[in-house]
């Protein structure tokens, strides 16, 4: 198996008249074909349709070149980019799940802002991705469905919870997919498939349409190749929404204008007091290694510190749980989704919610509304919301002082199917790295840093201010650009 | 052992705004189920609320015609339950940061003008009804009133008896339609009212145990389900019992109060800030742009008529219980009529007619103008008073002005002395024998000549000119003699 193509180079071959786009929707759901048996990064694949709306825009791909070279511009739109979308964002008329029984036949009367966008960005959706349920977990072993695998290595878990996201793009059956992000949920995954995996700022893209996990964590974003894909992506799904109050009033800006290569200048953040139980050595060593190349290049380290990062895993369980505690009320069996019968309306609620959702979501269902309940809600939800401004308040000190902040996306690379799911705790505090980012409201993103020695991908993680995406983009892009190695293949699908 | 009653309010009132408080689906009440729904108001995954900024001026205006003060900086809040009318498992209410705070409502209780505090006035949705067959097989449920912006007004423990209850809640239907934030339709469910009611021995300050009364679909029973929960109560205590504190609804057939739920079922609402919005800020030019739509207020507006036209506070009362009836008012007397006669006109005959057809004062068939050239009519004596209300039921009828009827009808009086006099003359000359008795001393022949007269006159002519004319022709006729 050869290379994926990215985004841009679909665009730059479609532009010269190469290609179109019905070639590269035909080259995704050939290659979904022949490894998605093996993957099962799909829960839906909707190839007729996408090969309908592929060929409508055959026809318009003369008009789209002709509109390029007037402009100059070499990526006008994502014009006929097959993607995937994760199965937590609604697609009018087409089923979305949550990977949940108790949605397992929902069809959404609307579509998520960010299809719509991708729709008018002439991008060619071919179906929606694996993960764990209403995005509950780290492996995607929590969805109701089916295991999704990772590309390089069927033996281990993709990361979750865009677990299918991930696998899709690092398997090259899609060039990107969008995920969400809610404690490290485009991130993990991508560091666990060697992908790039971007969580916006909060605010940055719309939510409306994504059903919530957790509404003042949820963030949708892109799983890409590369970091410029992931730029150019982003670039089509965000911007303000009058649908989503919380959506943050940003004008458009170029997010691959700063995208160089050049990083000269720039200050680099590490926080030494930042640690996780069963770190993985080999991690770390990558991460400081990625430090060590930025450095190279002109950037100058910093030391930073983020005192209260200890207790954001703390009050990221917390928050997320109660809030994921009220969002998902609305799944009782009255109105759509699954409905198990029973004696009285209690009795229905109890059957239906018993038998429609997993023990992951019940576990959080049950920690939330412990959390909110009168008596502790002082003691438990508004902590963790003041914890919420202290780390915060760490970040704004900290970025005082430098324009990004590095540190690994995972303590250790993809475990193995079952390794963690008899402890959920020691799972959940896993998240040390990437729950800071969701709590602070902050952008982080993914860049693969190395292969450890089993053979599995490493994940470097950059945070960055709020709403400036485009000096992190740019630090990680001229990572990307200066690291030295190209990712190997995912080789789980060979042989 | 004698007792003092305490009473506190609650009352919830739907905002008649065009759409939905979070969604822009609109609000009108009476059509068929589930035909005013989207994926927000149903609670569809993934959708999210965007508050309806004309809810937000409705509420303020409300709470600053309650006296309240406004928090400027608010927020939104769930408060989670189930239930099947309620889409989200939650309904977006305001719990620590209530839109207004601590106002009052005065009410005038046989003549005594009393203040019944406010503690809060906030804003939230509204659910969905329920329907549940009679054989409880099944429920249907209609979300079309889900997501209707509501208030909620809470009283203080203020309200002494059934009676000042009911006219605490008159009041502040009185004020919301002096707002126009509400049509405050109990029997529609745009106004609804839940009471919280105690008795305690008289000099006690601790309140005693309380029941909430659900449930009540009219002002009069507000004041019937506490009368009754109020005796049954003092029942109670009387014989040293202790009342259970419980949800009671008051049933309308059996006129009595029953129990709904013990406290024990009581909900744990699980508040916490609603995470989908954004923190509310009223800015003071936006308090300022609601500020300025509030109406001169009902009981300013009493006073006023008082003092500007000496009504009588019952006048005064009638005229200000709706604001149009008082714009009425006040364009008759604008128009040139005396404000006595305008207010016994407005109260009697044009409302008493409107009543009988059960229609608001916007419905009124005879204009402001229209009546102060009827009531000039009268004062200068061209009708009689009994004539003018004639006049006005034909105005009413027909539409046409108090000239046109007037002239119509042949009605006018005849007060002019140069039309008068000749007759006066021809009857004195044809009824000698009444003029003879007249000077013989008999007061009594005046009536008879004063008949005679009207009878040539077809009635028209003014009674008290001819009486005048005829008694200065016959005191001519006397000094003569």
């Amino acid at each position: 198996m050869g290379k994926p193509y990215t985004v841009k180079q679909m665009l730059v071959s479609m532009a010269s008249g190469d290609t179109q786009p019905s070639d590269w929707t035909q080259h995704s759901l050939g290659i979904i074909e022949n490894t998605d048996d093996k993957i099962g990064a799909f829960l839906q694949v909707n190839g007729e349709q996408a090969l309908q709306r592929a060929h409508q825009l055959d026809d318009q791909a003369a008009h789209w070149r002709a509109s390029l070279s007037t402009t100059g511009a070499t990526t006008q739109g994502l014009f006929g980019i097959p993607y995937a979308l994760k199965d937590n964002m609604c697609t009018k008329g087409m089923g979305t799940t949550a990977a949940s029984q108790i949605l397992a036949n929902y069809i959404p009367p609307y579509s998520a802002t960010v299809a719509e966008k991708l729709t008018q960005a002439n991008g060619v959706m071919l179906g929606k991705t694996n993960l764990d349920e209403f995005a509950m977990g780290s492996s995607t072993e929590h969805s109701a469905f089916q295991k999704t695998h990772n590309p390089y290595n069927l033996n281990r878990v993709p990361g979750g919870s865009s677990g299918g996201s991930a696998a899709a793009v690092a398997a090259g059956m899609v060039p990107f997919a969008l995920g969400s992000d809610t404690g490290g949920s485009i991130r993990q995954p991508a560091a666990f498939c060697g992908v790039v995996g971007l969580k916006p700022t909060y605010g940055r893209v719309s939510r409306f349409g994504l059903i919530a996990f957790a509404s003042s964590l949820d963030q949708i974003g892109p799983l890409t190749q590369t970091v410029e894909d992931a730029a150019l992506v982003l670039q089509y799904i965000s911007g303000p929404d009058p649908l989503d109050s919380t959506s943050a009033p940003t004008v458009t800006e170029d997010f691959t204008r700063l995208l160089t290569g050049e990083v000269k200048g720039l200050r680099i953040g590490i926080v030494r007091d930042i640690s996780a139980v069963g770190m993985d050595p080999q991690v770390m060593t990558a991460v400081d290694k990625a430090v060590a190349v930025l450095a190279g290049a002109g950037a100058q380290v910093v030391d930073v510190a983020l005192p209260h990062s200890a207790y954001a895993v703390a009050s990221y369980y917390l928050v997320a749980p109660a809030e994921a505690s009220s969002n998902l009320a609305r799944y009782d069996g009255v109105r759509y989704g699954r409905r198990v019968e029973g004696e009285t309306l209690l009795d229905m609620y109890e059957r239906t919610r018993s038998e429609g959702f997993g023990m992951e979501v019940k576990r959080r269902i049950m920690i939330g509304t412990y959390a909110l309940s009168s008596g502790y809600y002082d003691a438990y939800y508004k902590r963790a919301q003041q914890m919420r401004t202290l780390i915060r308040q760490d970040f704004d000190e900290a970025f005082q002082k430098c324009d990004v902040i590095a540190m690994p996306t995972t303590p250790s690379p993809a475990f193995a199917f079952e390794e963690k799911s008899a402890n959920p705790l020691q799972l959940y505090l896993d998240d040390i790295f990437t729950v800071p980012a969701n709590l602070a409201g902050l952008p982080g993103i993914n860049v693969p840093c190395g292969m450890s020695n089993e053979g599995l991908p490493m994940g470097l993680q950059l945070l960055g201010k709020a709403f400036d995406e485009s000096t992190l983009l740019q630090v990680a892009h001229g990572y990307e650009q200066l690291r030295g190695f190209t990712m190997p293949s995912p080789h789980g699908l060979e042989g | 052992m004698e007792f003092e009653t305490v009473i506190g309010l609650e009352v919830h009132v739907e905002l008649n705004t065009n759409t939905k408080i979070f969604c822009s689906c609109k609000t009108s009440f009476g059509d068929p189920p589930n035909t005013h729904v989207c994926p927000v108001c149903t609670g569809q995954p993934g959708s999210l609320p965007v508050l309806n900024e004309r809810a937000v001026d409705m509420a303020v205006k409300a709470a600053l015609a309650l006296h309240c003060q406004i928090n400027q900086d608010c927020k939104f809040d769930r408060k989670n339950y189930f239930y099947p009318d309620l889409p989200k498992g939650y309904q977006i209410s305001q719990f620590d940061q209530p839109i207004g705070e601590h106002g009052y409502l005065e009410i005038d209780v046989h003549g005594d003008r009393k203040r019944i505090g406010i503690t809060r006035l906030h804003l939230e949705e509204d659910a969905g009804k329920s329907q549940h067959a009679a054989d409880g097989s099944h429920t249907l449920v209609d979300y079309n009133r889900t997501g209707v912006p509501l208030i909620e007004i809470v009283s203080e423990p203020d309200i002494r008896t059934p009676e000042e209850a009911r006219l605490y809640l008159e009041g502040i239907r009185e004020m919301m339609h002096y707002c126009d934030v509400s049509d405050c339709r109990m029997e529609e469910g745009s106004l609804r009212c839940d009471a919280n009611i105690s008795l305690r021995p008289v000099g006690q300050q601790e309140f005693g145990l309380k029941t909430e009364l659900k449930n009540i679909n009219s002002f009069r029973f507000v004041q019937k389900g506490l009368e009754y929960e109020e005796q049954r109560q003092r029942e109670i205590l009387a014989v040293g019992g202790e009342v259970v504190q419980e949800t009671r609804r008051f049933d309308d057939v059996s006129q009595t109060t029953l129990t709904m739920r013990s406290k024990e079922e009581a909900h744990d609402y699980r508040y916490f800030p609603e995470p989908d919005l954004v923190g509310l800020h009223i800015d003071d030019a936006w308090l300022a742009r609601v500020r300025a739509t509030l109406p001169e207020l009902p009981m300013e507006k009493r006073d006023r008529y008082i003092r500007q036209y000496q009504l009588p506070a019952y006048d005064a009362g009638v005229l200000t219980s709706d604001l149009a009836i008082g714009e009425y008012f006040e364009a008759v007397v604008a128009a040139g009529a005396d404000a006595k006669s305008a207010s016994n006109w407005v109260m009697g005959d044009l409302l008493g007619y409107l009543n009988g057809r059960s229609e608001g004062i916007a419905a009124t068939p005879v204009a402001a103008v229209e009546l102060a050239e009827l009531i000039a009519f009268i004062a200068a004596d061209r009708v009689s008073i009994k004539q003018g209300k004639d006049v006005f039921k034909v105005m009413c009828e027909t539409g046409k002005d108090a000239k046109t009827v007037i002239r119509e009808a042949g009605m006018e009086q005849i007060s002019d002395m140069s039309t008068l006099l000749p007759l006066v003359d021809a009857v004195l000359a044809s009824n000698p024998k009444s003029v003879q008795d007249f000077l013989g001393g008999k007061e009594k022949a005046l009536g008879a000549l004063v008949g005679q007269l009207m009878k040539a006159t077809q009635g028209q002519a003014n009674p008290g000119v001819v009486n005048q004319l005829l008694r200065d022709r016959l005191n001519a006729l006397k000094a003569v003699e």
